[in-house]
């Protein structure tokens, strides 16, 4: 097919403005970092990137990110469960606030969450007196990377499950199946593929958040100091080579999580359409 | 000739679509290019349209070369199988839409697009929808906008993809007729692509029938049914039984049974394929005259309107064979299901293994 | 990231929930609803409310004083500027990324379109740092932007860059698999009507895709105007100079001024709030256009 003549027009331009457009916002600059890297050599990189303190801001924002996203997974199973299945009052306005961590602009989102949930915000004034403490500990990078991760993994289930045919549950229930068996025999097969993109997602776009974490974080170096952090912190000192080595690595690990979840994607869809 | 297909080929990676297709559509006909689905005859429609570029070959309307004319030159009107109506637009927007878009100098003016987009549908006898949108349409509905949309740029050739696939069956034929009629009105040179023979059979002046990218027989629609080139056609017009056979010096033995043949007398020992239609097998209760005769039961009897059809079971054979007679002769004999029979077929054409052409039809 | 496509509400429940066979008893049902409203409430709902509250708890007068104090003001004027650059470049080019992905068949298209989604994949932090590598003073061509007097870094320009970066999928996110699901029949049907490639896209394929283009303009939007990081990395948070919105609530809230850091805040919220709800209307717009296919071909 790749040698056959385009009927429709507009091929060349239109691809070939793409590639151009493409290469000079995102590949030249991003390929601008790992040139940079290249001004260090291999034992100050590797130096600079397992440095103690970057090392413990990695752990850091890969365990929150972790946490953050099985929390999502869970919770946004549920939410997307209950806008599918259920009517309640309400609902349609829950529908539209679901996405609101991506309409919200980060900054706003890390001091409003600071607000509510610090010593004396309106959650975290009930918290305190049971010892839980939430903003300005690793704790508050949890709870800001679960907001900005919220909606991935509603907005990935919640189309899967409004697909599912109810034929498909009403026979296993005239087969003798409980509700509890046809939700893990049934259900849950057929949107886990979902479930799982959406995790991934939310996962990636955690590791990378910068704005809503660094209010809520009090940002301590070893205690609650994300890698993005680390990043700035390094360019601020012009350190440049080595801001540019810590987020070398961060890209590599995002572009294999891209990966993965293209993969991911794309082995969902095959599933999908085989099974029409 | 209005349209010269001179040895078109296409492939689409390893699979050859269209193989040295050739092909003469003379002006004003409306010709039928009939097949099983993928034998490429949609990509041969589309090739004309210039919807898609051939590997070789080339296509001249009225003598002139337009292999290499683009697609909105080439004065072709298009009916999608789908009909690819534009959705946001109402009716009268999607029949004028090909006046909108000529350029300044040739764009008629508004009243007069109002006038001839009207007229079209008028033509179509659905005036009364022009400010629906497609969604609000029924298929038929759909199928005749379609067409006059493809009508209104005055196109020297119409072509149609599967026109009545995507309608249900009493839809289908009624746009059947009354597609016939309108070419009868416009005479407009047309081609139009089915895997329904019944379709083909009933509207077309002539039939094209294509397999496996190449094309088996071209002829009238009595023509390809009455005398089909090929065991492929055979098979593809109407219902047929097949048998395999020997020939051997002017006749061919089907299992123990000879049936002499007017031709292949200096065949020697050959396998072939023999066919007989079911409406040309006659049954009788007894033996009758000298022929050879199949031996068979009455395996089913299903006598629901104007013919009865039966399944013959021949002793010792797993195929059933087919028959059909007219409620008349069915009453006469006053068959019954279990009942033994002699089968005298009247017409069979045999095609020696290996070889397309050069059957035979035998009178009894 | 990716967000998830348009999601259109099926009527499910209604086909579902009337069935006792295929449905959870009432208590059940209801503690799921209580926990995913509680879920919300402390991640959604509060935190919300917390900024309109925050913002005025000065009272009306500081929340205002706050809004038209002149960086303020011109931070606005900014994040205007930056998001009426972003979003019409971005526009095209997903414009034509979708019309090449969509209606062509071509080698190498699926890593195109992974390459397309990488700004999704990049930390903002990282998506402001390359451009300082480029145009910063130590950076590729720091020292010839020097050399003409031109600032891009710490300056409007490489704000601009910075928000046409992270913003640069939506648009075309939302276009390709939209464009890609209308095959290219009703192009075709243009062509052997006599249309230009210029009239198919202006008068069949843009009027069809019509709503796709507008979710991801108002996606696109959304993001430039809000973001922060991207933005911090190459402002130089010049005060009345390169602060966006979003850096002017930092700068605020970091001079412990929460008052005003809270009220340039409530504008951000609105305009995501004001986002969400546009959002909401042309998903509405799309389920319908959708459902009044599917009754006319039933």
């Amino acid at each position: 097919m790749a040698k056959q003549k385009n009927i429709l027009p507009g091929f060349n331009l239109s691809l070939g403005y793409t590639l151009l457009y493409l290469s000079l916002i995102v590949l030249i600059p991003l390929s601008a970092a790992f040139i940079k890297t290249t001004e260090l050599s291999f034992n100050e990189f590797w130096n600079v990137v397992t440095a103690p303190r970057v090392l413990a801001s990695y752990q850091l924002t890969f365990g929150a990110s972790l946490i953050a996203a099985l929390i999502n997974a869970a919770f946004g199973l549920l939410t997307a469960w209950v806008l599918v299945r259920y009517t309640f009052p309400g609902k349609k306005i829950i529908d539209a606030l679901v996405d609101l961590p991506f309409a919200l602009p980060t900054a706003v989102a890390g001091i409003a969450l600071t607000a509510v949930y610090a010593g004396n915000g309106w959650i975290g004034s009930w918290l305190e007196p049971h010892g839980i403490k939430v903003a300005f500990t690793p704790l508050g990078v949890i709870i800001a990377l679960t907001f900005i991760g919220l909606p991935f993994v509603v907005r990935t289930v919640q189309p899967v499950l409004e697909d599912l045919e109810a034929e498909t549950e009403e026979a296993a229930a005239s087969l003798g199946a409980n509700r509890w068996q046809t939700f893990t025999k049934i259900i849950f097969p057929a949107i886990w593929p979902a479930l799982l993109t959406g995790f991934a997602l939310a996962f990636a776009r955690a590791i990378g958040e910068y704005g809503s974490v660094i209010f809520i974080a009090g940002n301590v170096p070893f205690v609650s100091e994300i890698t993005p952090l680390i990043i700035i912190t390094k360019l601020e000192q012009y350190e440049y080579a080595s801001a540019t080595a810590v987020a070398v690595v961060m890209l590599v690990i995002s572009f294999l999580l891209l990966f993965a979840i293209n993969g991911l994607q794309w082995w969902f869809n095959r599933h999908a359409n085989a099974a029409r | 000739m209005s349209i010269e297909i001179r040895n078109i080929r296409k492939n689409f990676g390893s699979f050859s679509a269209l193989n040295d297709v050739s092909l003469d559509v003379p002006s004003g006909e409306l010709v039928a290019l009939l097949g099983p689905s993928g034998c490429g005859k949609t990509t041969l429609l589309r090739i004309i349209a210039g919807l898609e570029t051939p590997d070789s070959g080339s296509i001249h309307f009225y003598g002139e070369d337009a292999t290499a004319r683009q697609v909105r030159e080439r004065e072709v009107g298009f009916v999608f199988q789908h009909y690819a109506l534009f959705r946001h637009m109402t009716v009268f927007e999607n029949v004028a839409f090909g006046l909108r878009v000529r350029p300044k100098e040739t764009r008629p003016s508004d009243a007069e697009i109002k006038r001839r987009v009207h007229e079209l549908l008028e033509l179509v006898q659905l005036d009364w929808l022009a400010d629906r949108y497609p969604p609000q349409l029924s298929g038929g509905q759909r199928q005749r906008i379609a067409l006059a949309r493809a009508l209104a740029v005055e196109p020297k050739v119409l072509l149609l993809d599967e026109p009545f696939g995507a309608l249900d069956a009493k839809v289908r034929k009624e746009l059947r007729r009354w597609l016939r009629r309108l070419h009868d009105e416009l005479h407009i040179t047309s081609i139009f692509v089915t895997h329904d023979q019944e379709e083909a059979l009933e509207v077309a002046d002539r039939v094209v029938v294509i397999n496996k990218g190449q094309i088996e027989q071209v002829g009238s629609p009595q023509e390809v049914y009455d005398h089909p080139v090929s065991p492929f056609v055979y098979q593809f017009l109407g219902n047929v039984n097949q048998f395999q056979s020997h020939i051997h010096e002017g006749e061919a033995k089907i299992g123990d049974v000879g049936l002499k043949l007017d031709a292949h007398h200096d065949t020697q020992n050959s396998s072939a394929l023999a066919f007989v239609r079911p409406h040309e097998i006659e049954i009788y209760k007894e033996r009758h005259g000298d022929s050879a005769a199949f031996e068979a039961d009455v395996h089913y009897i299903n006598a629901i309107g104007p013919l009865v059809r039966l399944e013959l079971k021949i002793a010792n054979k797993v195929e059933l064979i087919e028959a059909e007679l007219t409620q008349a002769r069915f009453r006469e004999l006053g068959l019954t299901q279990g009942e033994h029979v002699f089968i005298y077929p009247r017409n069979v054409r045999v095609f020696l293994d290996g070889q397309h052409t050069g059957g035979y039809i035998q009178q009894i | 990231m990716p967000l998830a496509t348009t999601s259109q509400h099926s009527s499910y429940q209604n086909k579902v929930a009337s069935s006792r066979a295929t449905s959870e008893p009432v208590w059940i049902r209801w503690s799921l609803i209580g926990i995913v409203l509680l879920f919300l409430s402390l991640f959604l709902l509060v935190p919300l409310a917390a900024v309109f509250t925050e913002a005025l708890r000065k009272g009306f007068d500081t929340y205002i004083t706050a809004l038209t104090d002149p960086d303020a003001l011109s931070s606005i004027k900014l994040t205007l500027i930056a998001a009426a650059i972003a979003v019409p470049l971005n526009l095209v080019f997903g414009v034509a990324a979708a019309w090449a992905i969509a209606k062509f068949e071509f080698r190498g298209k699926s890593i195109l379109i992974t390459l397309i989604d990488l700004p999704f994949a990049v930390s903002p932090v990282i998506a402001g740092l390359i451009y300082v590598l480029i145009f910063g003073m130590q950076g590729w061509v720091g020292s010839t932007l020097i050399d003409h007097d031109l600032k891009v870094i710490f300056a409007i320009p490489g704000i601009v860059l910075a928000t046409v970066f992270v913003t640069f999928p939506f648009v075309a996110r939302e276009l390709i698999p939209l464009m890609q699901a209308q095959g290219k029949d009703e192009e075709e049907a243009g062509l052997v009507l006599g249309a230009s490639g210029w009239q198919i896209l202006w008068r069949i394929t843009l009027p069809n895709v019509k709503w796709g283009l507008l979710y991801g303009v108002i996606l696109t939007n959304a993001r430039a105007m809000g973001e922060f990081g991207a933005v911090s990395v190459v402002s130089g948070h010049i005060r009345g100079m390169t602060n966006t919105m979003p850096l002017h609530v930092e700068i605020l809230y970091n001079e412990y001024n929460y008052a005003a850091a809270f009220a340039v805040a409530s504008l951000l919220a609105l305009l995501a709030l004001v986002t969400l709800a546009l959002k909401t209307f042309v998903e509405w717009q799309v389920a319908r256009n959708a459902s009044s296919h599917e009754k006319s071909f039933n």
